[in-house]
């Protein structure tokens, strides 16, 4: 079954989240967030769920992971002060193989910056965050459609890798009203893994790997007695200071995010005779999608990727789209963040002019096809 | 001819009954030399208790420091309706710091200040309710804990009205916010513990801590007067109606404010090192019905059918506090309070 509706972008996540099962919500009032958990606050008492809201930032992880282990599809929704509130808990949560989703509705930074204005300048913050090398797994959304089914997929990657999947879209998309489908997710989306063997005092393998190298760890509840913990582990879940043990572990954890990457592969537009390559995600991408038609009416042979993962990077799909590229302009609204990956894969064979714009406003069609004519014209294209 | 001390009613910051009465017993906000330290022209909405509630309190810090004044200002409302780019209607040293941490920054301020021996130099901060009984409850207690020279003002307009009146932890029990809806067996906030932050100051033992409203204009001058004359960590608790929250009509505000205490809802007390020392009494008690009828975030409450067990579990809570504190003397047969009803 499936209706059309007129959502708002942030309500399309809370339905988007109740579709994938979220059942409990804990976060912190945040401007362009909020709607979120107001939605949620209204909609998850009806349906047996738990809305909590805690007193900041770090409590309402907490209790998303908390809830997480006592066997909640669990989230949380805020905005740049507040992610950057969150990063221990989300350092912790891919450490201990807690699944969790965090919405990040970005705005611009840093500090209290502009709490009601878009941006893109939390791309990095999401990969980086954390201290320490951690895998991460962060899925971007263009649309209000897209929030609806990405905040789905974020629940079922969360699970199937029992790891922390970030949603990043930014204000207009969070504010913006769409005509969204409101499709029931795809059946058999499979859940967190759990052990294979019973209860039982023998127990001793909560953080044993399956074959997608993920922890099968048990929830609260289930008669198993375990041990999580954010020291390093090792299979039993027991801290340990063995180099072999941690190093494998961190290697385990970073690999196992690789299967994102199959599930949600970059939209390709037009980039069949593409030679001007725009790469450019999230609200950015709407733009982007429309000055390549722009361009194309002008002779310009362009195609746009837009990733939706934006970590770990799709770095296959990257290198396809740029090898027959003259030019490659990624857009973004930040200083240079993701288009710095872009640079890392193309490396100095390729042409490169980024655009970026932070300062509070979107990118314009107008301007992203002038900067491309610009590009074409100063001799980058040669 | 015996004299009796004044007794004051505010009706307003230049009424009569500030100009009539002597020059040492008018309020600051009466004097034509007073610091506008939060100037006019600002964006808070028509009929706001916490723009009221700021001026009265930095006129009054300023005259009590002579103008050597540092405000340092969590995240919320007040900072948000005095700043819009690129405007500021402070006139004092302004600190805008984040959402939790003012307390923290503060005592950042008094350290550097005190080790260039600048004493002379005071330092203020101030949040809203969220930002400090929630999530800049931590960097509080232990501003407490060190007994930092920062008087911090708490102005409580009972939820986080700046990002769309979310509940905070000063929401109290029944009331309806986008985050508390009135949906379930128990509508609007739920029925806990509440988090009484003058007591949890209290319980710090700090040289002072006081509560007030913004309808006693002279009651709450007077407090910050006597907290500006004592040093360490000093906490002054201000209840602010917000009309636009409470679902109260913009002329209400001070009336609202006054019907808090009134009711016994709100205490207003001070209190040193720890002990209750004075309690501004009861003067007209009412019932917390003529309270709670004039703000639409409780109406579910009265409709469609009254929930008279839910009004009487807050009546429950307001004679507590009025058998706590010993809000209503024996001789409180005045006539109700002046002002607009």
């Amino acid at each position: 079954m499936s209706t059309l509706q007129l959502v708002q972008g942030n309500e399309a996540c809370a339905l988007g989240a109740l579709a994938a099962g979220c059942r409990f919500f804990a976060g912190y009032p945040i401007s362009p967030s909020s709607e979120i958990a107001e939605a949620l606050a209204r909609a998850l008492p009806r349906r047996g769920g738990v809305f909590i809201q805690m007193e900041d930032e770090m409590a309402s992880l907490g209790a998303v992971l908390g809830a997480a282990m006592g066997g909640a599809r669990a989230m949380t929704a805020t905005s740049g002060p507040g992610f950057t509130l969150m990063q221990e808990h989300l350092g912790y949560a891919s450490l201990a193989e807690i699944p969790c989703v965090v919405v990040d509705v970005m705005r611009g930074g840093p500090s209290t910056g502009l709490p009601t204005s878009p941006s893109q300048g939390d791309v990095m913050q999401a990969r980086w965050g954390s201290h320490g090398d951690r895998a991460t797994v962060v899925v971007a959304p263009a649309s209000v459609q897209e929030v609806h089914d990405l905040t789905g997929t974020a629940f079922a990657l969360a699970e199937r890798l029992r790891t922390p999947v970030v949603v990043l879209f930014d204000e207009v998309i969070g504010h913006m009203r769409e005509g969204v489908t409101l499709a029931a997710p795809p059946a058999g989306s499979a859940g967190r893994p759990v052990p294979g063997e019973p209860p039982g005092p023998s127990f001793r393998s909560a953080y044993r790997p399956n074959a997608e190298g993920v922890a099968m760890v048990p929830d609260f509840g289930r008669g198993y007695r375990f041990h999580v913990t954010g020291l390093m582990h090792d299979e039993r879940g027991y801290p340990t200071s063995d180099p072999a043990t941690v190093a494998a572990l961190l290697e385990r954890l970073e690999r196992k995010t690789d299967a994102a990457l199959d599930a949600l592969p970059p939209e390709r537009y037009r980039l069949e005779d593409a030679t001007v390559v725009l790469i450019a995600y999230g609200i950015t991408a709407r733009m982007a999608r429309a000055a390549v038609d722009v361009l194309r009416e002008r002779g310009i042979p362009a195609g746009l990727l837009r990733p939706r993962l934006l970590w770990p990077v799709p770095v296959a799909a990257l290198e396809e789209a740029i090898a027959p590229a003259e030019l490659v302009v990624a857009a973004e609204m930040n200083r240079g963040q993701w288009s710095l990956e872009v640079e890392r894969v193309a490396g100095r064979q390729v042409p490169l002019a980024p655009y970026l714009k932070a300062g509070g406003s979107i990118i314009s069609v107008e301007e992203l096809v002038e900067h491309v004519l610009a590009a074409t014209r100063e001799g980058v294209l040669a | 001819m015996p004299t009796a001390p004044v007794k004051f009613y505010q009706v307003g910051s230049f009424a009569a009954g500030n100009r009539l009465i002597d020059p040492s017993l008018r309020t600051v906000q009466s004097e034509l030399t007073r610091s506008n330290s939060l100037t006019s022209g600002h964006r808070a909405c028509q009929g706001c208790g916490e723009a009221l509630g700021a001026r009265y309190v930095l006129d009054a810090a300023m005259r009590a420091s002579g103008g050597r004044l540092v405000v340092v200002n969590a995240t919320g409302c007040l900072e948000v309706f005095s700043t819009p780019y690129p405007e500021t209607s402070w006139q004092v040293a302004w600190l805008h710091s984040l959402f939790g941490n003012a307390p923290a920054a503060a005592s950042g301020v008094a350290a550097a200040l005190r080790s260039q021996g600048r004493t002379d130099i005071r330092v203020l901060a101030q949040g809203g309710d969220g930002g400090t009984v929630d999530i800049g409850l931590g960097a509080l207690s232990g501003m407490f804990e060190r007994n930092d020279d920062v008087l911090y003002v708490c102005y409580d307009n009972e939820a986080y009205m700046n990002t769309g009146v979310q509940r905070s932890g000063a929401t109290p029990p029944a009331a309806r916010t986008a985050t508390t809806e009135t949906v379930g067996p128990e509508p609007g906030n739920v029925f806990g513990q509440g988090k009484n932050l003058p007591r949890i100051a209290m319980a710090h033992g700090i040289p002072y801590v006081a509560t007030a409203t913004v309808s006693e204009v002279h009651d709450l001058e007077n407090k910050v007067e006597t907290a500006m004359g004592i040093h360490g960590a000093r906490y002054l608790h201000v209840l602010v109606p917000c009309p636009l929250g409470w679902a109260a009509p913009t002329n209400q505000t001070v009336h609202l404010a006054r019907l808090a205490k009134e009711t016994g809802i709100f205490p207003v007390l001070e209190a040193r090192d720890g002990e209750v020392t004075a309690v501004s009494a009861i003067r007209h008690q009412v019932p917390v019905e003529e309270y709670l009828k004039l703000q639409g975030r409780y109406r579910h409450l009265f409709r469609p059918e009254p929930r008279t067990e839910v009004i009487a579990r807050i009546q429950a809570a307001a004679d507590a506090n009025i058998a706590r504190y010993g809000l209503v003397s024996d001789d409180a047969t005045e006539p109700p309070a002046g002002g607009a009803p």
